[in-house]
């Protein structure tokens, strides 16, 4: 397995290949009615929901503000309960790090948790290129391991996969362990994959998770799983490596409480996940079981650069996915599309930061700016705005072909001229409304031939809106 | 790796455009985390006691779980060996070697067999005590130590869970207080090496999204609810 290759570049060429996957549609329309209903469910049974968002991104607020005096607080509880705190600038000193702790037990396997900072790293072909064999242990994560995948949604990263392709996956490299028949029921699928991973946890050397939070008062580290492979990928083996960013960071055990209020019912639609482990430190003198070494790789990969900016927000984000369980264009092109780690809203924010405007070009247009992300993130950060930012951006910068610049060019010009802009748009409804005035719509259109070849504009009645406005206006003087 | 760590915090300070924190205002950061406020708790977790230990049942039961009360620590072993009859499962048990759970009669029910120590991967049957039970989810929280290893709460397949009536607070915030308090230091440095929040059993959706119980984890975890309290 290699690094997967970055593909934001070719979002529409994706977007394409998404579209004619039916399995993908299958999954994606699954998606519509089951997350969506179950985040307004359990969300309409806590009336305080919003606002313990307001206090949730509150706190956020706060700690980014201090956010280097949190760190060192961290650091040093963590050090003053016999752990080690590793800071990384880029993902390379992440990877190096982590794999010379492994080196330094002489470990051949390492379990992971489910970890998106290890993705954003690409830990995973980097320990196989240097012989060690990273196992994924979350179920999600083992499938889309099994099929040499990316994740395509933060928090159930082998949704776009049917369970007969899971049958298949399974089939074809369970046959090692002595496991000759097709499995199909989900129930003897799950079964299956935890027979196998329980001894992997039992074998391996070093166990990584990510965390969702970092505890400053305590030096703990917090994951929130549902599986409990998080947990057992931590307290078997005799070294756990925890590989997180610094925006992770929360105050107390006070305030971590409140943004847990808000993250289960986000993400999942769950009142709580099924568990929250705090981490903190090794083992202590007498404990029967619990890792030796604890480790804290904390990755900031120009996470730095962010604060203080208009995009500051985005590290608010606890990463719960429902920005994306929401977004009609992830519904649409499902979580590859988008060509790296972060897919679905907050990748459309936050990818460009890391793989550059130009890379990322497409994704803040990848957005119909209808709102319902903002609307549902937790911690209220402002997506459709920051992608805005990135089109701004990607403008200035010249990245924007240069048809779609001198199309935007003109548009600017003719809208700084209102009495121009007026007689324009009179003249353009008139004529629309005259070529359409057989049929009530328009089939095809000058310069929209991509809009119309999938569906057919409505003939405009030929007034324009402010002619209308104009009209409503004079009636109610 | 020093050289990254004051890159990093240098780079936040930059773009934060100010130097370290110090002075009144380091004084206040320290102050915030030395003496933690709750932020707002929701209504449902603030009730008298009594309905707190109803809601806990009701929130834990909705969420997979299952309860059974019993009236003292004696009725236990009672408990615990129906809960297992009616399941038909084994009557082998990987118990915490806690004081308190080893000053149950277990000999009122001699077809209990009782293995203290850390879990093993042959253990079918987990049982461990509780540090408290959060009403508001429905959610226990277990502390561990050297007389509660916290692999009895993930290897076996089945989860059983000793919690006293008086152990049933109404929010995440009061447990911590108690997991603080019970320390007794100021520090910070009170937490167990781990902590699970553990509400329901084990659970995956990630094969289309279907929700199956026992992904990794016991695949039943069930409380024994004592009262302990005087009415």
């Amino acid at each position: 397995m290699s690094a997967f290759p970055v593909t934001s570049r070719n979002f529409r060429k994706n977007t394409a290949k998404a579209h004619a996957d039916e399995n993908l549609r299958k999954a994606l329309k699954r998606m519509e009615s089951g997350a969506i209903v179950r985040r307004a469910a359990v969300v309409a049974e806590l009336p305080e929901f919003d606002a313990l968002r307001d206090e949730a991104l509150a706190i956020k607020n706060h700690v980014l503000g201090n956010l280097d005096f949190y760190l060192e607080r961290f650091e040093a509880q963590v050090k003053a309960q016999g752990g080690h705190v590793h800071w990384c600038a880029t993902p390379r000193q992440a990877r190096e790090t982590i794999l010379s702790i492994c080196q330094a037990v002489g470990a051949r396997t390492a379990t992971k948790g489910k970890s998106m900072i290890a993705e954003e790293i690409a830990l995973n072909p980097f320990l196989e290129e240097n012989g060690i064999e990273p196992v994924e242990t979350d179920l999600g994560e083992y499938i889309i391991q099994l099929a040499d995948e990316p994740p395509s949604h933060i928090i159930g990263p082998a949704l776009h996969k049917t369970k007969e392709q899971v049958t298949e996956l399974f089939h074809q490299h369970h046959r090692k362990y002595g496991r000759e028949e097709r499995v199909t029921d989900p129930q003897a699928l799950v079964n299956e994959a935890r027979e196998i991973l329980r001894q992997k946890y039992i074998d391996a050397d070093v166990g990584i998770t990510g965390a969702n939070f970092l505890i400053a008062e305590t030096g703990s580290t917090i994951i929130v799983t549902n599986e409990g492979n998080g947990d057992l990928t931590q307290m078997l083996p005799r070294v756990h490596v925890v590989i997180t960013s610094i925006e992770k960071v929360v105050p107390t055990l006070e305030d971590v409480s409140t943004i847990l209020r808000v993250l289960a019912r986000s993400a999942t639609g769950q009142e709580f996940s099924s568990y929250t482990t705090f981490s903190t430190g090794p083992k202590r003198a007498g404990d029967l079981d619990g890792p030796e070494q604890f480790h804290v790789v904390l990755l900031d990969n120009g996470r730095s650069d962010l604060l203080g900016t208009e995009m500051q927000d985005l590290l608010r984000c606890i990463r719960c996915g429902a920005c994306m369980n929401h977004c009609p264009v992830y519904h649409s092109v499902g979580g590859h599309a988008y060509g790296w780690v972060y897919p679905g809203p907050i990748g459309a924010a936050l990818d460009p930061h890391f793989l550059g405007i130009e890379e990322a070009q497409h994704l803040p247009n990848a957005s119909t700016f209808c709102g319902r992300c903002e609307s549902v993130c937790p911690m209220r950060i402002p997506l459709p705005d920051i992608m805005r930012h990135w089109r701004e951006r990607a403008f200035e910068s010249a990245v924007t072909p240069p048809q779609q610049r001198f199309g935007i060019r003109l548009w600017a010009w003719v809208a700084m001229r209102p009495a121009l802009y007026r007689a324009g748009a009179r003249l353009a409804m008139r004529l629309l409304a005259w070529l359409g005035r057989r049929e009530g719509r328009l089939s095809s259109l000058p310069f929209a031939g991509g809009w119309t070849a999938g569906r057919d504009l409505p003939a405009p009645q030929g007034r324009t809106f402010q002619e209308l406005w104009a009209a409503r206006r004079g009636a109610r003087k | 790796m020093s050289e990254a760590r004051e890159k990093i915090l240098r780079g936040i300070r930059r773009s934060l455009g100010r130097g370290p924190r110090l002075g009144e205002e380091r004084a206040a950061l320290q102050a915030r985390l030395a003496s933690p406020r709750p932020n707002l708790i929701p209504k449902r977790a603030r009730l008298p006691h009594a309905e707190q230990v109803v809601l806990f049942q009701a929130m834990a039961e909705k969420l997979d779980a299952t309860v059974a009360r019993v009236s003292s620590l004696a009725e236990v072993p009672d408990a615990v060996a129906e809960y297992l009859a009616a399941r038909n499962l084994p009557t082998t048990i990987r118990m915490s070697p806690d004081p308190e759970l080893d000053a149950i009669p277990w000999d009122r029910r001699p077809l209990l067999t009782l293995h203290r120590g850390r879990a093993a991967p042959e253990d079918l049957v987990g049982l461990t005590p509780a540090f408290a039970g959060i009403a508001e989810t429905g959610t226990l929280m277990f502390a561990s130590g050297a007389a509660r290893p916290a692999t009895i709460n993930f290897m076996p397949d089945t989860h059983i869970a000793v919690l006293r009536s008086s152990q049933v607070v109404g929010d995440y915030e009061t447990a911590f207080a108690r997991l603080r308090a019970a320390a007794g230091r100021e520090d910070g440095l009170f937490m167990p090496r781990t902590v699970n929040l553990v509400t329901g059993p084990s659970r995956t959706g990630d094969i289309e999204q279907t929700l199956i119980l026992g992904a990794h984890g016991p695949r039943r975890l069930h409380v024994v609810l004592v009262d302990d309290e005087a009415h």
